[in-house]
């Protein structure tokens, strides 16, 4: 073994499971053992998995809710500006400022800002699109989308250590680990 | 964990007693009330039935709709079946309602009826047997599912697995049933306090109003159960994350069919309709409407909004605890606006008339009576079985997952 000849460097190590409850099992092993800058994949939704790898809160909600009041506050603003200054018609007998009309449309363009935020905001804070990703240099990661779950502990943790950390994984009984390719 | 009895813990007893005894209190009360003030007890009295009324067949919808869907918020199963149970005494609690069908509803009155064109023309509908006919065939149906739900669910724990296909046909016709009954009592119950006025979306607010109210209940109720053996164990933050989203559904809901019957009627504008709202934000009842928008829909909506608190029983039990309280000022909305302050129908006295806000003592009495009474048979139901639906074929997943989603 080549001890001190870190001549490749690496994004991480990943160990490949084959069940969900492995993963989350592992995941909970590895964030025990210190490791932090680590990411599961996995073909379906695992409900466990964000609280096992510890990820942070995202700041998503903040994004949604403050998309949503801008939305409100447009769509109103729009009613009110068409409605009572720029073109006031007397519709019944009823104020300009007739609010009750203006709800509806001020409720769509609520969901509307806040649908949008949620969806440009869940790609931008995902940093997507990513056209590369070093996880896709493991030839058998194709099966993260099919029927495999797998482990990558990133080389920027600080525990980070090519033999300790390979032999970590190795101890969780998966399918196989490999190298990352940066 | 199959071997446990989920015995339910033994200081629900002792709630059991002061709930009878506040009910107790409450009866001599509006005792007291019924001679002295029969006019306003009967209002009163209509009120608080309705909120707890609306727990019982609210808890009934969602118990129906949980054998219908499935899936993992079967651990309020028992609570939904005890609150459905109680419907026998709430069929009894209603005897008051139709003594005061004189003070309450002005078409019973014949000589009102003739002076009236519009009622002559509602009464093949609106008369008095009519009346009492519809509420027998709605208590009747309403028990029968109730009573047939729990003794399926009873063959159930039994180890009769024939029982769960039956249980999801009966919720299937329970659930259309229960719309229509419900819609049709709201029409006879509240509308007709006003004979003249209509909403076609009034039936939705009724029952969107059992949704809302059963929920909160429930959350009150599993937070309780949440402190003690054995669903100390079995709740998790995720199931009440669930009744959170769903509560959170449900004050939405609440402000979108109220707005939408504000927002029609001021848009036609018809002579029929306005009425109705221009009681309630006049004369001092529209700081109530204001109230309601605030404390039934803006500040719940925002609260429950935070995920953290639907997942904290403790702090998501109060805010459960004051939408309860929300639901009666909101029935107490729906009536007591068609009432003058010395609680006579407004649409039985001669001439144009306006009522000015009002509260009655026995505004306070009445519920006390109802709910203590109601919460007492809830609670010797509740004692009576399992907590948990340990038959459930959907109970495993349900206890697995930490919650629905």
């Amino acid at each position: 073994m080549a001890h001190d000849a870190p001549a490749v460097t690496l994004h991480g190590l990943m160990a490949e499971f084959d069940t969900p409850t492995a993963l989350v099992h592992a995941a909970e092993r590895a964030r025990l053992e210190g490791y932090r800058e680590m990411d599961a994949y996995s073909p379906i939704p695992v409900e466990e998995l964000s609280e096992a790898l510890g990820l942070r809160r995202t700041r998503l909600p903040r994004l949604v809710f403050a998309g949503g009041i801008l939305g409100g506050l447009a769509g109103y603003g729009l009613e009110y500006w068409s409605q009572a200054i720029a073109y006031p018609l007397n519709i019944g007998g009823r104020p300009y400022h007739s609010w009750p009309h203006f709800i509806p449309v001020t409720f769509e363009t609520t969901v509307l800002g806040a649908a949008l935020a949620a969806f440009i905001g869940m790609w931008a804070l995902n940093r997507l699109p990513q056209p590369y990703h070093p996880v896709f240099n493991v030839p058998a990661f194709a099966r993260a989308s099919v029927d495999r779950f797998f482990l990558c502990i990133e080389a920027t943790d600080p525990k980070f250590d090519r033999h300790a950390t390979w032999k970590f994984l190795e101890s969780l009984h998966p399918v196989g680990v490999a190298e990352v390719a940066p | 964990m199959a071997e446990t009895t989920y015995a339910p813990p033994a200081d629900i007893d002792a709630l059991r007693s002061r709930a009878l005894i506040a009910g107790a209190a409450g009866l001599v009360a509006c005792g007291i009330g019924f001679i002295v003030d029969r006019d306003h007890f009967f209002r009163s009295w209509l009120i608080a039935y309705l909120l707890f009324l609306g727990i019982a067949l609210g808890s009934m919808g969602l118990l129906m709709i949980q054998h219908l869907s499935g899936g993992a918020w079967g651990v309020f199963r028992r609570i939904f079946e005890a609150s459905s149970r109680t419907l026998p005494l709430l069929a009894i609690l209603f005897l008051p309602i139709v003594l005061g069908m004189g003070t309450l509803y002005s078409w019973t009155h014949p000589e009102h009826v003739q002076a009236d064109e519009v009622l002559q023309h509602k009464a093949v509908y609106l008369n008095t047997g009519f009346f009492l006919l519809r509420a027998f065939i709605y208590f009747a149906g309403w028990i029968l599912i109730a009573w047939t739900m729990t003794r399926w669910s009873r063959r159930q724990d039994e180890g009769d697995m024939s029982v769960n296909l039956r249980l999801q046909y009966l919720s299937g016709g329970g659930i259309v049933f229960y719309a229509f009954a419900a819609t049709f009592a709201g029409i006879d119950w509240v509308m007709s306090i006003n004979p003249h006025w209509f909403s076609t979306l009034f039936g939705f607010i009724f029952i969107g109003g059992h949704g809302l109210a059963a929920l909160s209940f429930t959350i009150v109720i599993s937070a309780f159960l949440v402190r003690r053996a054995p669903m100390e164990q079995i709740l998790k933050p995720g199931h009440f994350h669930d009744l959170g989203k769903l509560s959170l559904a449900f004050v939405m809901l609440w402000a979108y069919f109220n707005f939408s019957q504000y927002m029609l009627v001021y848009a036609a504008n018809l002579v029929e309709e306005v009425p109705y709202f221009v009681a309630r934000i006049s004369h001092g009842w529209q700081f109530l409407a204001i109230f309601l928008v605030l404390f039934q829909f803006a500040v719940p909506f925002l609260l429950l909004l935070s995920r953290d608190l639907k997942r904290m029983p403790h702090r998501l039990v109060w805010v459960s605890l004051a939408l309860l309280l929300v639901r009666y000022i909101d029935l107490f909305m729906l009536v007591s606006p068609e009432f003058a302050s010395t609680g006579a129908n407004l649409h039985m006295l001669e001439g144009e008339h306006a009522s000015g806000f009002f509260v009655h003592w026995l505004d306070l009495a009445a519920p006390l009576a109802v709910g203590g009474l109601w919460l007492w048979m809830f609670l010797t139901q509740l004692a009576q079985r399992p907590l948990v639906a340990f038959a459930d074929p959907y109970l495993r997943e349900a206890l697995q997952s930490s919650g629905g989603h």
